[in-house]
């Protein structure tokens, strides 16, 4: 059950865009910076496999720049 | 009560989710996540959303704390703050996250056979008063002392005051504020004979240009920062950062110039050289509303015990104060601040051009420093000269670095000289204080004491044998650790300290006193723009923790002064600040009543027929101007501000053979000062868990050292050793070295000078000589 927490930077211009394709994904919970191009980005799977298809999936993302993880973590179901 | 897997979860996102804006934070400089906290909360949460004022710095940002079942659950911004506009930095959006710390202190603890025993508060109490009583029947009034703070609220400054001078009788009163705003008083008491700025954040909104005078913003005022960042992208105002280190400030400002440690003051009148020679005199604003004057030079610098200095000023006229300036050209001033000519120049062209505002801001750079009243004077001149004072988006800046070090420590007077209105050696000040605290006037000395490193010197020598601190922790952060932590541990001085955590300073205390946090009692603070904000009490406090001001209050019934202090424990801080305000009464310090403040957002003084006078000084907004005039310096008895000679003079101790290395510390937007807050909340212990020591690369390439690697920097006083920071957070300029204090496992203080400025007796952090060793 991972989650993990990364930096998402758009492409300029595409900070809304990069936003509403994360939330379309699912599995996504988005806090853009209000004042800097820049969303946090913390994402919630069931297992290593979805999260690491996922993270090819926002990775494809056009109006992604670039992801920077910051945190992770596994939590058991239980 | 178990938590269920969903909590649990829940809790880990949240957690990732900080540890993801932490990062941000610490990579772009003024970042603000307006919506975060509010993600976090869940959707079925019934909360009651409490305004106070933020608990870190003295920017003073508005919170709103949502409080569910008497826990406080989240923190946002106050939309309705003018200070924030809703924004918080990441220090405030976790601040409520450490009261709930396994560490935090809930019960009194009293050293016994050399260990701590719980013990009922009531007793404890009653061990203060007793060993107070004693220790002044066996030595004297002058034998206690207390150790206040800027993060003390209002009422408990007041009550401290009352308590000592009005009360007791004795001057044994200072604060931290010393150690970081001292400069700043003195700086405006010289120049305009009234503390605190003239203007308002509100300027941000006005100015072309922001000079910041060595002081990084993005890290130390991130929310101010973040509007000035605002305005640099709305309008194209400019900032300029003028430094010792390039900082994040540096890299997000318009231009960065560096200049050599303490040439400030040099490069200050080679401003003012040019601003004359170029013809850009604001002379009818001069003329009108100026003097000239100098002081004393060569004053030392503190270094020894039982220093005193007194100015003796002395009018010059302009055509002299011009001659001195002679000698501060920007082609030899260059020479040895290290600052082109050409950056001289352009500082100088941006104060000399009448068609733009300007702000100047700054802090402990400026304040912290041996000749730190001077230098204060001369950025006032600049100011003065062109006439860019007390007007939206022109004027100087002073910004604090406590939540309240201007509401408590400046405007009720927790300084051994001061009262709530005036100085002690002021008879009509010293009547009016016994008049509202109802004791006799020759009760109150009229001599002040000891200053913050001079009371912890007299702790060291023997003659104080009883202090009482709170809310602080000198033990971090006075220079000169090395000789004040075994000075407090003497059995010669009996130590009271109250906290909410544990620090190295209540390591040492006789007994130990759990403090109530700010949220867990009612309060008001004042920020660095005079505005005071009110909050009321949101949720219980653990234990036995009790309000600093009710424990005063408690000891000082035990003394026998109960009459003195006829307060309610339910309204303690009414009634207190009810009778506090009655100091500041008129057109030039009134106070809002606290009906207002209990529904405003906080409330700028001077308070005038329901209104805040937010520029000083400026007849079009200052009911208290009254000579007819556009502008009026009423602090001083001719109504003029004073333009000040002030010379450049050398640090004491400068880079040697021996110890090659400027050392410069400071803090880190993460942490709260020494750390004992902000170090128990996860997220920000994470984002920044050690300090460290910044090189220059060339410098680290020179020594052989490695990122990361274990080295030791020595002064003359003592050693600390840390990881090497190369090519990080800041870059220092070569052959200085940059340390931020809120570690209490790598003591840089230890390392510091306890030298200060004759006039303020701040101590100078930013500066000592140090060798670097491998550890
Ligand atoms: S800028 Fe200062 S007052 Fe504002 S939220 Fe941050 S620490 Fe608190």
């Amino acid at each position: 059950m991972p989650i993990k927490s990364y930096l998402a930077h758009p492409v300029p211009g595409k900070k809304e865009e990069l936003m509403e394709a994360l939330i379309r994904l699912g599995q996504c919970e988005v806090i853009p910076a209000k004042n800097q191009d820049v969303l946090a980005l913390v994402t919630d799977t069931p297992d290593e496999l979805s999260e690491e298809l996922l993270k090819e999936k926002i990775e494809a993302l056009e109006s992604l720049k670039l992801l920077s993880l910051v945190s992770g973590f596994n939590v058991s179901q239980n | 009560m178990k938590k269920s897997p969903i909590d649990r979860r829940n809790f880990i996102k949240k957690m990732a989710m900080l540890s993801a804006m932490t990062a941000a934070a610490s990579m772009f400089p003024g970042i603000i996540f307006a919506s975060e906290q509010e993600k976090g909360i869940p959707k079925d949460a019934n909360l009651d959303w409490k305004k106070g004022p933020c608990r870190f710095c003295g920017v003073g940002c508005g919170i709103l704390v949502g409080v569910e079942n008497g826990k406080p659950i989240a923190v946002k911004g106050d939309p309705n703050s003018k200070v924030n506009k809703g924004l918080l930095c990441v220090k405030g959006y976790h601040q409520t996250m450490c009261i709930q710390s396994k560490d935090r202190l809930e019960h009194a603890l009293v050293k016994k056979n050399g260990r701590y025993v719980k013990t009922p508060l009531n007793e404890a109490l009653d061990i203060v008063a007793n060993k107070m009583k004693e220790t002044i029947a066996a030595h004297g009034k002058d034998s206690v002392a207390m150790y206040t703070s800027g993060q003390s609220t209002i009422p408990e400054g007041y009550i401290a005051s009352k308590l000592m001078k009005g009360a007791i009788g004795t001057n044994n009163l200072d604060c931290n504020a010393r150690l970081c705003m001292a400069s700043a008083v003195t700086g405006f008491m010289t120049s305009f004979g009234a503390d605190e700025p003239m203007g308002c954040y509100e300027d941000i909104d006005y100015a072309d240009y922001f000079v910041t005078w060595g002081n990084n913003m993005a890290e130390m005022h991130p929310v101010l920062f973040s509007r000035m960042l605002e305005q640099k992208t709305k309008r194209g105002a400019k900032i300029i950062d003028f430094a010792t280190r390039t900082t994040r400030s540096s890299t997000a400002s318009d231009r960065s110039i560096l200049f050599e440690p303490q040439t400030d003051l040099a490069v200050a009148n080679a401003i003012c050289y040019e601003i004359i020679k170029n013809g850009w005199v604001n002379k009818s604003f001069v003329e009108k509303h100026c003097t000239f004057s100098k002081g004393l030079t060569n004053m030392g610098y503190g270094l020894e015990d039982h220093y005193e200095f007194t100015d003796k000023p002395e009018q010059i006229d302009f055509e002299a104060y011009k001659e001195f300036l002679k000698d501060y050209s920007p082609e030899k001033v260059s020479k040895y601040s290290k600052v082109s000519v050409k950056d001289i120049k352009y500082l100088a062209r941006i104060f000399g051009d009448p068609n733009k505002k300007v702000v100047s801001y700054w802090c402990m750079g400026m304040n912290q420093h041996t000749r730190g009243t001077w230098i204060n004077n001369l950025v006032y001149n600049i100011h003065l000269l062109t006439g860019k004072i007390s007007q939206p988006g022109n004027g100087p800046f002073s910004l604090t670095g406590q939540p309240s070090a201007c509401g408590t420590a400046r405007e009720v007077g927790t300084f051994t000289h001061k009262l709530p209105k005036g100085v002690v050696t002021n008879e009509e000040n010293r009547r009016l204080a016994a008049k509202i605290w109802k004791v006799p006037y020759e009760r109150i000395p009229s001599k002040p004491t000891y200053h913050a490193t001079e009371m912890f010197r007299a702790v060291d020598r023997g003659d104080i044998k009883f202090i009482w601190t709170q809310a602080t922790n000198p033990l971090v952060s006075l220079p000169k650790t090395g000789r004040y932590r075994p000075g407090m541990q003497k059995d010669s001085c009996f130590v009271v300290v109250s906290d909410v955590f544990p620090t190295p300073t209540s390591d040492v205390a006789d007994v130990i006193l759990p403090a109530s946090w700010h949220i867990e009692k009612g309060g008001l603070y004042g920020n660095s723009e005079r505005r005071t904000q009110y909050w009321e009490k949101m949720v219980e406090g653990p234990g036995e923790t009790t309000a600093d001001a009710w424990m005063f209050i408690e000891v000082a019934k035990r003394m026998g002064y109960g009459d003195l202090f006829p307060y309610s424990k339910e309204n303690h801080v009414e009634e207190i600040y009810n009778e506090y305000i009655q100091f500041h009464e008129g057109n030039k310090h009134g106070m809002a009543p606290l009906e207002v403040l209990k529904k405003e957002s906080g409330v700028i003084w001077p308070y005038v027929d329901g209104k805040s006078t937010q520029w000083r000084y400026n007849a079009k907004y200052d009911p208290a101007c009254s000579n007819g005039e556009d502008f009026h310096f009423y602090g001083k008895p001719d109504g003029k501000a004073v333009i000040w000679q002030r010379p450049f003079e050398d640090a004491p101790e400068k880079p040697d053979e021996e110890y090659p290395f400027w050392l410069n510390t400071g803090r880190v937007i993460e942490h709260w000062h020494t750390g004992s807050m902000t170090r128990r909340i996860p997220v920000l212990h994470q984002a920044m868990p050690h300090a460290y020591a910044e090189f220059h690369p060339e410098d680290a390439k020179a020594l052989g050292i490695r990122n990361g690697e274990k080295i030791k920097i020595v002064s003359r006083r003592g050693s600390c050793t840390l990881p090497a920071s190369i090519n990080e957070r800041g870059l220092p300029t070569k052959g200085q070295v940059f340390v931020p204090f809120f570690d209490e496992n790598m003591l840089i203080n230890d390392v510091t000078l306890d030298a200060f400025c004759p006039i303020s007796k701040e101590p100078d952090y930013k500066k000592c000589a140090v060798k670097v060793v491998k550890a």
